[in-house]
């Protein structure tokens, strides 16, 4: 019957998307949680963050958290990829007017680009602390890797002359970040088909305040840091 | 004089002791047999997918890009079906009556009762298919009535139910696709009928895409291409809508039947301007809420047609409901056709509400108050304001016609919540059609006609809602039994060859007309041979006729005709896709067909149903019948030159109905 | 009314296709948008020119077959109503309208303004349909209760015209409003539950050969479908699509 499996259709890159997608929403909210520490200045901040960055690296059950979750960035990226090209050849020849506004939101018709934008501050962003924390030269400080001070100088004008450029690129990621959320947290529902006349509003609600309380959370750890240390 | 092939026996017997006793084709024969059906509305996809699922090899043609874009797809109102589900006194015989007695005695018997029985199956068949019919809260069928009966048999899907209809055909016909027994052929145009030794043996079609002709061969063709109202330029119908199939036919041996009986449905939207294409259709349901009227005073018609004031500026003494007037007993629920003629002579005497003075009011006010009463003591809203009460009756009103006044208002930019809709009538249904007998058969053996192609059931006037119930009921139910013991005598005639003399010569007639249009280097477009053959029609041949009109118009035509081969421009190649040399091929065809028309208006010297001859009318000016000397069926024969065709009658002999003079007073 | 059309002219599936430009004038505000071009095309046809090649049939919004990207909206700027039943009114004097096919790998152009939609019948084929054969013997019609606000719903579904704006509007090309209606028409009816299954695998599989793009929950399908079929569809046929897959035996 279903020679095609349901792994080779086009509603099962849906479902990929949107399982992934959903998966990284909670993602940030375990991550925001923690960096939410940063605002905790002083020695009790800095030995908290600490140990919450060496716990992050070391506990199995996060270890297997942290693979699931690169596999589902790699998975969300991948699926992007092959959705835009199979969608840019199911119209080669393109409309010489076009008028996308009319019946669709900004962030729906432009998921590939601030997907793109999120990724570039990924790497950026791994590249700063992930791979310090892991593969880096990072002083010790109480036997932890003081990951703390890393950060912490990385936003500190007087340390790094680019400081300003990231908490620029921090903030404009986040932007991209929520305008991506705007579209994808209720999408992802629409997509494992839960769609209810009661519900589905008060999902599309919940993402919207979620796309904009999380990426504006995240926006203000390094813009805190930043002010702080002027 | 005509043989119908009527089954000996009671009437109520008829189609059961005919099936009975027909031949039979096994299933091993029935895969070496061809059928050719052209046009894939409720009639053609229905008799397609039953044929199909049956055995037969089956190929399927229609002009458009789909099956499913058939016209069918834009009846509203709904199908009648003895079912009797609302125990209100229905039943096959009354369904039976009904539709003799709104086709004003002139269609067969046996026909109108074997669609009556056969009606309850359709509703039976199409729940089945999936067609969602609209329903009571319990979960049952829900009906409503129509006009011109006293029972609810009409089943429904809200004001699209050809739609649904013809969806569920569709999909019977598509999964026959599927399985490979029905060959579907899209943007094909059947041009010719090809007829072998007596019989009519396939196709000459055209393919719309590429241009170039294909020669299909079968052992049965059936034609359900629907009617010709389109030889009026404006109608309900759909533009690619056309009489080239059945023509062809005709010039090929088939009868054409009572051409003159075209129902001109009294609630559409007034024409606009000249640039109007087609006309829109507001369902017959409005007449069961709506008061239709024109001022009393002339000087007030003028001054809403010069704009100086509106409906609402005219008191209620001086206002005209003239059906209620005229038809107490019915009031605006009369038969289409008697509405019709009333709105046109209204308009005539000067009282039309338009610009063109072709118009008159559809008020909804009225309605609305009774419905804001109604809602305010089920509320138990006491002492409300006549504006509250007007909201609460308009909120109804909303309810219930909701779609049909937002599609008035999208036309006419104007909104019948304030204001009343002006409606006139415009050709909707063409009750004649392609002569055939008891089997469908029409003069030509082997060659078929189904639904609003062939003439048989619905008279000189056509009930509402039965449209849908005839074009299943032909290809569902009948034609599956009647084409089989025709082809049970084809078993051993073997595959049908298409490279024939005969079918070589159609097709290179049908080559040569086209050369001759493509190279006529004429200065007019199609179009504008179309419109004026239409105002010809409608002035002569349209609500009401008289000798001298039908003689004028038939004159008129035969030189619109001369004028077009002389002057028509049709653009493009042969060879490609061309729908303007397509259209010019139709409407070469209405030119001819209008002609027939004319003529056997000119020749039924009575009025009955939609025909009305001004010579022929009672003091009151009601349509006179003669039965004595018109009760019967013109068949029309070709014989080169569509004014000298030869009249045959086919007696229509009512054994178990008493014929009386329709009254709606 | 005058008014500049910019008008997509392709001469065939491998013409590479350009934007012709026709003024117009005396264009009256009644007109509706195909009457206008009737109009336009007198003028071509009367100078010796190619006229444009459209697809239109019933003229009343329910054939389906009329298909214009109007100024860069699939049957132009109005709500709920077909190319047919788009009025001169709804545009200025002086105004220029861009005039394209429905764009979409799978729905070729034939000519002009005038595609090949061939494709949405091949998914109807698939299973958009109930296996009952067509011999009226069949059970009573009364005999299934089917609640109101279900055949309500499965109707709304049904009331799909197939014209392919789903198509022309999704900025993907996807197919999902259509097939997803069918799918979901059937599903809501009792007499659609014993194929539900095996339907939608089979549609959804005929819509990937196709060449439809993938749907990305825009809802410009929605917004621009002149029968108003919503997205719930599309989440009903992701939900049957899953839930069958996990079922299936292959």
């Amino acid at each position: 019957m279903s020679n095609s499996g349901i792994l080779r259709s086009s509603l099962a890159k849906k479902y990929a998307m949107a399982l992934t997608g959903l998966f990284l929403c909670l993602f940030l909210v375990g991550h925001l949680v923690g960096n939410l520490q940063l605002f905790k200045l002083g020695e009790d901040g800095q030995m908290a963050f600490n140990e919450y960055a060496q716990f992050m690296t070391t506990f199995p059950l996060v270890k297997l958290l942290s693979y699931l979750t690169y596999a589902a960035v790699l998975f969300h990226m991948a699926d992007g990829i092959v959705l835009s090209l199979q969608n840019r050849k199911a119209r080669p020849v393109g409309y010489h007017v076009e008028k996308g506004s009319a019946n669709a939101g900004w962030s729906s018709r432009n998921m590939g680009i601030l997907g793109t934008i999120i990724l570039v501050f990924l790497v950026s962003h791994m590249q700063t602390f992930w791979y310090q924390m892991h593969f880096g030269d990072i002083p010790m400080i109480d036997g932890m890797k003081d990951l703390h001070t890393v950060v912490l100088d990385f936003f500190n004008p007087a340390k790094n002359n680019l400081a300003g450029v990231a908490v620029a690129g921090y903030v404009l990621a986040q932007v991209a970040l929520g305008f991506h959320l705007v579209h994808g947290f209720q999408s992802g529902f629409q997509s494992m088909g839960l769609s209810h006349p009661k519900y589905t509003p008060i999902i599309e609600r919940a993402g919207l305040a979620f796309s904009f309380v999380v990426p504006l959370l995240f926006a203000s750890i390094p813009v805190y840091l930043f002010i702080n240390q002027l | 004089m005509l043989d119908s092939k009527t089954p000996e026996g009671p009437l109520a017997d008829k189609w059961t002791k005919y099936k009975d006793h027909i031949q039979l084709v096994n299933p091993a024969n029935k895969r070496s047999i061809d059928v050719i059906i052209v046009g894939t509305g409720l009639a053609g996809s229905s008799a397609a997918a039953s044929l199909a699922e049956m055995g037969y090899n089956v190929k399927a043609f229609c002009f458009q890009d789909s099956p499913r874009r058939a016209h069918s797809i834009a009846a509203q109102g709904g199908i009648n079906a003895a079912k009797n589900y609302q125990n209100d006194g229905d039943s096959v015989h009354r369904l039976f009556y009904d539709t003799i007695k709104g086709g004003d005695y002139r269609s067969r018997e046996a026909n109108v009762h074997r669609l009556a029985e056969v009606s309850t199956n359709i509703i039976d068949q199409c729940v089945a298919q999936g067609v969602p019919f609209a329903r009571e809260y319990g979960g049952l069928l829900d009906n409503r009535s129509f006009g011109g009966v006293q029972v609810s048999r009409t089943f429904y899907a809200k004001g699209q139910t050809g739609q649904q209809l013809l969806l569920g055909a569709y999909s019977a016909l598509s999964r026959q696709i599927s399985k490979g027994k029905v060959t579907m052929y899209t943007r094909h145009e059947m041009m010719d009928v090809v007829v072998v030794d007596g019989k009519c043996r396939g196709i000459i079609a055209k393919n719309l895409v590429s241009g170039e002709l294909e020669r299909h061969s079968a052992h049965a063709v059936v034609l359900a291409t629907g009617g010709y109202g389109n030889v009026f330029y404006l109608s309900t119908n759909a533009m690619g809508s056309n009489v080239s199939a059945a023509w062809k036919a005709h010039k090929k041996g088939a009868h054409m039947a009572n051409p003159c009986f075209t129902q001109i449905h009294p609630t559409c939207i007034p024409v606009s301007g000249e640039h109007q294409s087609k006309l829109t259709l507001m369902s017959e349901s409005l007449r069961n809420d709506g008061r239709i009227w024109v001022p009393a005073k002339k000087e007030d018609a003028e001054a809403i047609r010069k704009g100086a004031k509106k409906a609402s500026d005219i008191s209620e003494a001086d206002r005209d409901y003239y059906l209620e007037r005229r038809y107490p007993a019915f009031g605006n629920l009369v038969p289409r056709d008697v509405a019709s003629r009333a709105a046109k002579e209204r308009c005539d005497a000067g009282f039309g509400v338009n610009e063109t003075g072709e118009a008159v009011f559809l008020d909804y006010a009225s309605a609305i108050e009774r419905y804001g009463n109604t809602e305010a003591n089920i509320r138990g809203l006491k002492s409300q304001s006549q504006a509250e009460i007007t909201a609460l009756g308009k909120e109804m009103v909303k309810a219930k016609y909701g779609n049909l006044f937002d599609m008035y208002k999208q036309i006419a930019a104007d909104d019948p919540y304030e204001m009343p809709m002006k409606i006139y009538p415009a050709v909707h249904y063409t009750m004649g059609g392609l002569w055939v007998d008891y089997n469908l058969m029409t003069a030509v053996p082997g060659l078929y006609a189904a639904g609003e192609a062939n003439f048989s059931d619905h008279g000189a006037n056509r009930l509402g809602a039965s449209a849908l119930m005839q074009g299943l009921a032909d290809g569902y139910f009948v034609l599956p039994y009647t084409i089989g013991d025709y082809l049970s005598k084809d078993i051993r005639t073997g595959k049908i060859s298409p490279d024939s003399p005969e079918f070589k010569t159609a097709e290179a007639e049908v080559q040569s007309r086209m050369d001759r249009l493509i190279n006529n280097n004429g200065t007019k477009p199609v179009d504008y041979f179309h419109r004026r053959l239409g105002r010809i029609m409608w002035d002569e041949c349209g609500m009401s006729r008289n000798e001298e009109g039908l003689k004028r118009a038939i004159q008129a035509i035969r030189s619109l005709r001369e004028e077009f081969w002389k002057d028509v421009r049709v653009p493009g190649a042969i060879n490609s896709f061309n729908p303007e040399l397509d259209k010019a091929g139709r409407v070469a065809d209405f030119l001819e067909q209008a002609e027939l028309m004319c003529l056997d208006a000119l020749e039924r010297r009575e009025s009955c149903g939609g025909h009305f001859r001004e010579e022929y009318q009672t003091a009151e000016g009601e349509a006179l019948r003669d039965d004595d000397h018109f009760a019967f069926v013109s068949a029309w024969e070709f014989t080169g030159d569509p004014g000298e065709a030869k009249l045959i009658k086919e007696d229509l002999v009512f054994e178990n109905i008493e014929l009386k003079q329709r009254s709606y007073k | 009314m005058n008014l500049t059309l910019k008008v997509w002219r392709q001469n065939g599936p491998d013409d590479k296709g350009h934007m012709e430009t026709h003024p117009i004038e005396g264009v009256s505000p009644d007109m509706s948008f195909l009457e206008m071009i009737d109009m336009l095309n007198d003028q071509i046809i009367r100078a010796g020119g190619d006229p444009i090649a459209f697809d239109h049939d019933c003229r009343e919004g329910i054939c389906g077959m009329c298909s214009m990207f109007i100024n860069g909206e699939a049957h132009g700027p109005g709500r709920g109503v077909t190319t047919c039943q788009l009025h001169m009114r709804s545009f200025k004097d002086g105004d220029t309208i861009a005039i394209e096919p429905w764009r979409a790998s799978a729905f070729p152009v034939i000519k002009d303004l005038t595609v090949d939609r061939s494709a949405f019948d091949r998914i109807i084929q698939a299973g958009g349909y109930v296996s009952v054969n067509t011999s009226g013997n069949t059970i009573d019609a009364n005999a299934i209760l089917v609640p109101k606000v279900q055949a309500d719903e499965a109707f709304s579904s049904a009331t799909c015209i197939g014209c392919g704006a789903c198509v022309a509007s999704c900025k993907n090309a996807s197919a999902m409003l259509f097939v997803s209606a069918k799918v979901s028409q059937f599903a809501l009816l009792p007499q659609g539950q014993p194929e539900r299954e095996s339907r939608v695998l089979r549609m959804v599989e005929q819509m990937d050969k196709e060449g439809f793009g993938n749907c990305t929950n825009t809802g410009a399908c929605e917004v621009e479908c002149p029968k108003g079929i919503d997205l719930s569809n599309i989440a009903r046929m992701n939900r049957d699509f899953l839930k069958s897959s996990a079922k299936s035996e292959n």
